[in-house]
């Protein structure tokens, strides 16, 4: 079996082969790189240089895309006319 | 209204209604509102992409690029660090340099933090961003803002998602005179008659989320606001005639026995 590290994924812990890069964890999670936005160690990677850069143990990354937004998700979804505040 | 486009850093946008993309059912939903709005500019949250999950879908899977114009926002942001961050990551993963700006204030009322929103400004600017930004219904924020470069201002029109429509219509008007820059109304309509009224006022766009998305038919609701914003600015152009407190008769006096 192939050496791992591990590293964070969107907080969360994972192993990946000592020797991938992030183009390669992307791939292995099946995330299309158009429209992602990628941080390693607080760095914006540049899509471009995902199969450059290679991951070590310990790294940080954070992989972002874009959601249904305008106002901040509050908890009043769904309400129906006027609501006083508590 | 023919060639009513609203032009903003030299982009065209058709639409003069921008709508948001939250708090939708799903996104067959919410793709159902966005076309009946007539909306052609949508926002959108960045946020993590669940690596659990795959089979979930992406929103900008509903939403064709061609069509619409994307504005991702820094929604959620309470400081100019976040603020920074979330627009930085957002150009990084978008198509274009459009940011809608929020660096909030406060987490009950949503307020914008003017003093962070206006340094998150300035420095966005700088590195070649097109920032909108959301704001107050303050005239000398608003200049400030314009001021650090800014190319259009988004004053709010009462708190994110109240629905108690335009609060200050005098401030918004003030800075409808005061500022050169395109002015959108952004947050706090509740219905059409608020989008209109925003119209009337000489906004140049209303943009909008729960009004129309907690609606009890959002669909509905979408083109009412297409309806309400088309109205409103029909009336805006046409010129409404003064306010008076004694009646004038519409029928001569001439003829009558």
């Amino acid at each position: 079996m192939a050496e791992t590290i591990q590293i964070q994924v969107n907080g969360e812990a994972r192993a990946c082969r000592v020797d991938a890069t992030v183009g390669d964890l992307l791939r292995d999670l099946a995330i299309k790189t158009e429209r992602v936005a990628v941080e390693l160690n607080l760095e914006i990677l540049d899509r471009k240089d995902f199969d450059g850069r290679s991951l070590h143990a310990g790294d940080r990354l954070e992989i972002l895309s874009f959601i249904g937004g305008g106002a901040p998700i509050g908890s009043h979804v769904r309400e129906r006319g006027f609501v006083h505040a508590e | 209204m023919q060639n009513d486009s609203l032009i903003i850093a030299g982009r065209e946008f058709k639409s003069r209604l921008w709508v948001g993309t939250g708090k939708y059912k799903d996104f067959a939903e919410t793709k159902k509102a966005i076309e009946a709005s007539g909306a052609d500019v949508v926002t959108v949250a960045v946020r993590r992409v669940n690596i659990t999950d795959r089979s979930k879908e992406n929103l900008l899977d509903y939403l064709d690029p061609k069509r619409y114009i994307i504005l991702p926002n820094t929604a959620g942001c309470y400081n100019v660090e976040d603020a920074l961050r979330y627009a930085r990551l957002a150009r990084a993963a978008g198509v274009s340099d459009l940011i809608k700006l929020e660096v909030l204030g406060d987490a009950r009322t949503l307020f914008p933090d003017t003093a962070g929103l206006i340094e998150a400004a300035r420095i966005l600017v700088k590195e070649g961003f097109i920032v909108l930004p959301y704001t107050n219904d303050d005239p000398i924020v608003a200049q400030k803002l314009v001021d650090v470069g800014c190319p259009a201002v988004m004053p709010l029109a009462a708190p994110i998602g109240s629905g108690l429509g335009i609060r200050n219509p005098y401030n918004l008007k003030i800075i409808m005179e005061m500022i050169k820059v395109p002015i959108i109304v952004d947050a706090g309509v509740g219905t059409a008659s608020d989008a209109a009224f925003a119209m009337e006022l000489g906004a140049d766009a209303v943009l909008m989320n729960t009004a129309i998305a907690g609606a009890k038919d959002p669909i509905a609701m979408a083109e009412a606001m297409k309806y309400g914003v088309y109205a409103g600015r029909l009336a805006y152009k046409a010129g409404r005639i003064p306010r008076k407190l004694y009646a004038t008769a519409s029928s001569p006096i001439e003829g009558m026995l």
